[in-house]
């Protein structure tokens, strides 16, 4: 049981540092160009089928590694040049709806490249192992990467912001716009800068999902609600809480995934209690967000008190 | 002596290791016109906003007609009877000039958990609306205007007609003079003489020579202290108010 | 002010004669289907003027609509399930085939579900607001997804329409006319509403939240108000569709659907009071000839909202030199 309990955790850290790649791009880009984008999951979607297609194609991982982060951040560029520049300064209800529409036409155009077929991503070989974590604890060496990478861009988000020239003018931007286009920096593209780091975010976390989960059309948008959560309970704008949230959803996302079916079993028979038990813990979530707005409806750390 | 009806005790503010409001006190007598002036960045702004109910203060307490009213809402504040007006007008520019006031006279009647009576005919709204404009001085002819497409001086009386419309028991006016024309400044002058004596008032302004006809007592606020109250008089011959106020204005 | 005159009210009356008279053109012209297109159009309609109450009018803009029109289908389906195999619902409450049943029990259930979503998601405004009513509609979502007893994924059927005194909707002209007399007398309500003391405040909760509580006004519970009406109506509108379809699943109150409704309202225009339906009436209309073109329609509707909102602001109406407070 304690090996399972073990397990689960750290599939749910390994959901959570991949909500968080997408949460901390969301979140900065909201916190500094005032953007809500729901086009974000578009993003990791397209990183993870990009990457998906160039390991079919050429069998090299490094390739499938490059063509996703080139894509989402290809894209993405794209979206901020050509339409989000355009509704800096409209309000949150036509950033909305163009990023709506932004998703129908992704999702639809993948479907014409690939069909509705998921796509299957194998394991690199060399990662296809796995790590003894505790004694007789076996854990997929694969799964662990991927903490690795989350947990390594965390620290590098810290260190970019915290102490370096672009992370001053990000801090600053966020707050006082005017007082960064006074001091002569290119605001333009510091935003496009930003919103690309976001989009490369996204594409990581999509072409590092393809092992893991289906690559598969709508597989953005069902994250990136999930997202959505972890950054209102984080609180909005900030890393902190986006990292703290996402583990925070993460773990529990799957630990409820975990055990409340087998609970339900007890008292059901087996294949209501797994599609209740299922649909329970899919809720659960949303349910521990209700709670987190009820005590603080500005989220465990608002960014500007 | 009788309770004052706003009073203020030891308040501060701080934001980071700004102290904009710095162990505050301040009170509002019953019948006078209290002006608070002070250099830019005194935390009048600050002050405003605590006493209205849009900041919380960090430490102290305000008492309205008695009551400590500190951790109350904006909102209930304004239902106990104190109105104000904004330094950046706050209207619904959308709406006529006529439709803002009924709104506020709305306001004042109770709930508005009414769904069915058209409002923008109700004559208990529109015609009380209408008197308020009137007695504010502005140009009824213009009254079906958007309130977006008035000048500058018009939305500053027209927030002071919507203020009134709750016959508040205080009234703080957060510099209804800024930006105004000479004309208009007197103009304005005139209409708080009137009110003045029939309603208190708290008075934030930087025109002095509307601050030094109108007021029967002025504080002055440097750096969020309170460094003067008294007369008009007093205060002009208060040394450190010289100092502290009178330099930088002039120097 | 225009809208007052008769000269505004013949218009509306011609157009809801012409919107009458749509089966007997179907007829004449041997197009069956587009009554149930019509039908369709006037039961989104009635959701995306729902949704208008809050979104144009208060400025809240919900993204969760469709659980609401969702929970609606819902109760015409639940009952229907419960009717046909003649088990109460707990136990305790017995199933039905009637409209005069349904129907209620759609909009209370829908507006309970209102009550608390929005008692909670109120709590926060702006982006958040947002996203929180997205995320509490994809709750309700998963729930159905895992109610297998009641289908599941895969949604229930309603294998017989609702009975209604006097109407037979099994003629797809009268489930029509059903629909469209609803929407008519939804959108007088609405008027109503937006006209009265009620909707002044919602009014100014949209525009300058500071001055209502200036004003003295503590504008959560109008808004939470607002908010449950326009559940309550999302949900009607999601029962009729039950009807229409004869058919509900989770898609009906899927997060598209939810952006749809929302589309139509931006679409038709916003805070006016035919904006909502044009909105509906031109999306669905929308679909049906892309879909009728290409399997791929997504991939140009896209395209065209964006266009929409970038260059089309105050929607169709805006064409027709309609704006908000003007009609």
């Amino acid at each position: 049981m304690s090996t399972l309990v073990a397990e689960q955790l750290l599939n749910g850290v390994q959901l959570g540092v991949m909500l968080f790649l997408l949460a901390a791009g969301l979140t900065l880009v909201f916190g500094i160009m005032g953007v809500i984008n729901l086009a974000h999951g578009s993003l990791y979607m397209i990183g993870a089928f990009a990457a998906a297609a160039a390991a079919r194609a050429t069998g090299s991982w490094g390739l499938a590694l490059l063509a996703g982060l080139a894509a989402a951040g290809v894209v993405g560029m794209a979206i901020e040049l050509l339409v989000l520049r355009r509704l800096y300064a409209r309000d949150h209800l036509d950033q909305v709806l163009a990023t709506f529409g932004l998703i129908l036409f992704f999702n639809q155009g993948i479907v014409m490249l690939f069909g509705r077929q998921p796509l299957f991503m194998q394991v690199p070989p060399w990662l296809g192992g796995s790590v003894e974590i505790l004694p007789g604890v076996p854990y997929p060496a694969y799964r662990l990467l991927i903490i690795a990478v989350g947990l390594a861009v965390a620290v590098g988000l810290y260190l970019l912001i915290q102490h370096t020239r672009i992370g001053m003018l990000v801090r600053a931007g966020a707050t006082h716009r005017e007082m960064v286009r006074a001091l002569g920096v290119d605001i333009r593209l510091l935003y496009t800068l930003v919103f690309g780091l976001g989009a490369l975010l996204a594409g990581l976390a999509g072409l590092m999902a393809g092992p893991v989960y289906n690559v598969s059309v709508g597989m953005g948008e069902q994250i990136l609600i999930l997202t959505f959560v972890v950054v209102v309970i984080g609180g909005i704008g900030s890393i902190r809480g986006a990292l703290f949230g996402a583990l925070l959803v993460g773990i529990t996302d799957t630990l409820l995934r975990g055990f409340v079916p087998g609970l339900l079993r007890s008292a059901l028979p087996p294949d209501q209690a797994d599609a209740l038990g299922a649909s329970l813990s899919s809720m659960g979530v949303y349910l521990l967000m209700a709670v987190v707005l009820l005590v603080k409806p500005r989220g465990l750390f608002p960014a500007h008190a | 002596m009788a309770e004052p009806l706003l009073r203020a005790e030891g308040l501060v503010k701080r934001f980071g290791g700004l102290t904009a409001t710095d162990d505050l006190s301040l009170d509002v007598r019953t019948g006078e016109l209290h002006a608070l002036i002070g250099p830019n960045g005194a935390g009048k702004t600050t002050l405003i906003g605590q006493l209205t109910g849009e900041i919380r203060p960090d430490a102290g307490r305000i008492l309205l007609l008695g009551q400590d009213v500190t951790p109350l809402s904006a909102a209930r504040r304004a239902r106990m009877g104190l109105a104000r007006s904004f330094q950046i007008v706050q209207l619904l520019d959308d709406d006529t000039a006529l439709a803002n006031v009924a709104l506020a006279v709305q306001a004042h009647q109770g709930h508005s958990f009414r769904f069915w009576r058209r409002a923008a005919t109700d004559a208990s709204l529109t015609t009380r609306a209408s008197a308020l404009l009137e007695e504010v001085g502005f140009d009824l002819a213009r009254s079906g205007r958007r309130a977006g497409d008035l000048s500058h001086g018009e939305r500053k009386v027209l927030e002071l007609a919507m203020a009134l419309a709750s016959e508040p028991r205080l009234l703080l006016l957060d510099e209804p003079m800024a930006g105004l024309g000479p004309s208009e400044s007197l103009r304005m002058t005139e209409t708080l003489r009137r009110l003045k004596g029939r309603i208190p008032m708290l008075l934030v302004e930087h025109d002095m020579d509307a601050v030094f006809a109108l007021a029967d007592r002025i504080t002055v606020l440097v750096y969020g202290r309170a460094i003067a109250t008294g007369s008009a008089e007093e205060i002009r011959a208060d040394p450190a108010v010289r100092d502290a106020y009178l330099a930088e204005e002039h120097g | 002010m225009p809208e007052r005159g008769w000269t505004y009210r013949g218009v509306l009356a011609l157009l809801l004669a012409l919107a009458a008279a749509l089966p007997f053109a179907a007829q004449a012209l041997d197009s069956p289907a587009s009554i149930g297109i019509a039908t369709q159009m006037a039961c989104f309609a009635i959701a995306a003027a729902s949704l208008n109450l809050i979104l144009g009018h208060g400025g809240l803009v919900s993204f969760g609509h469709a659980a609401y029109f969702g929970l609606g289908g819902y109760a015409v389906g639940i009952l229907w399930e419960h009717f046909r195999l003649g088990e109460p619902i707990f136990g305790l409450i017995p199933g039905s085939n009637e409209l005069l049943v349904t129907l209620p029990t759609a909009m209370l259930v829908s507006g309970l579900a209102a009550a608390a979503i929005g008692a909670l998601s109120l709590r926060t405004s702006g982006v958040q607001f947002i996203m929180i009513t997205l995320a509490f509609a994809q709750m309700v979502f998963f729930l159905f997804v895992g109610l297998k007893q009641y289908g599941g994924d895969d949604g229930l059927s309603v294998r017989r329409h609702n009975l209604v005194p006097g109407l037979d909707l099994r003629d797809p002209a009268q489930l029509y006319w059903l629909c469209l007399g609803i929407l008519a007398v939804w959108l007088f309500l609405l008027h109503r509403i937006i006209g009265s003391r009620f909707g002044r405040v919602l009014e100014g909760v949209r525009q300058n939240e500071r001055r209502m509580a200036a004003l003295g006004v503590s504008t959560y519970p109008y808004k939470l108000v607002a908010f449950v009406i326009s559940g309550v109506g999302c949900g009607i509108a999601g029962a009729l569709m039950a009807n229409y379809l004869r058919y509900v699943s989770p898609e009906m109150m899927s997060w598209q659907r939810s952006g749809d409704i929302m589309v139509m309202v931006i679409l038709g225009g916003m805070g006016t009071m035919l904006g909502p339906v044009l909105g509906a009436v031109a999306l669905v209309g929308l679909e049906y000839t892309l879909g009728g073109l290409t399997e791929h329609w997504p991939f140009f509707l896209g395209p065209i909202l964006l266009l929409v909102v970038l260059f089309l602001r105050g929607g169709l109406m805006g064409l027709f030199g309609v704006r908000r407070g003007s009609g």
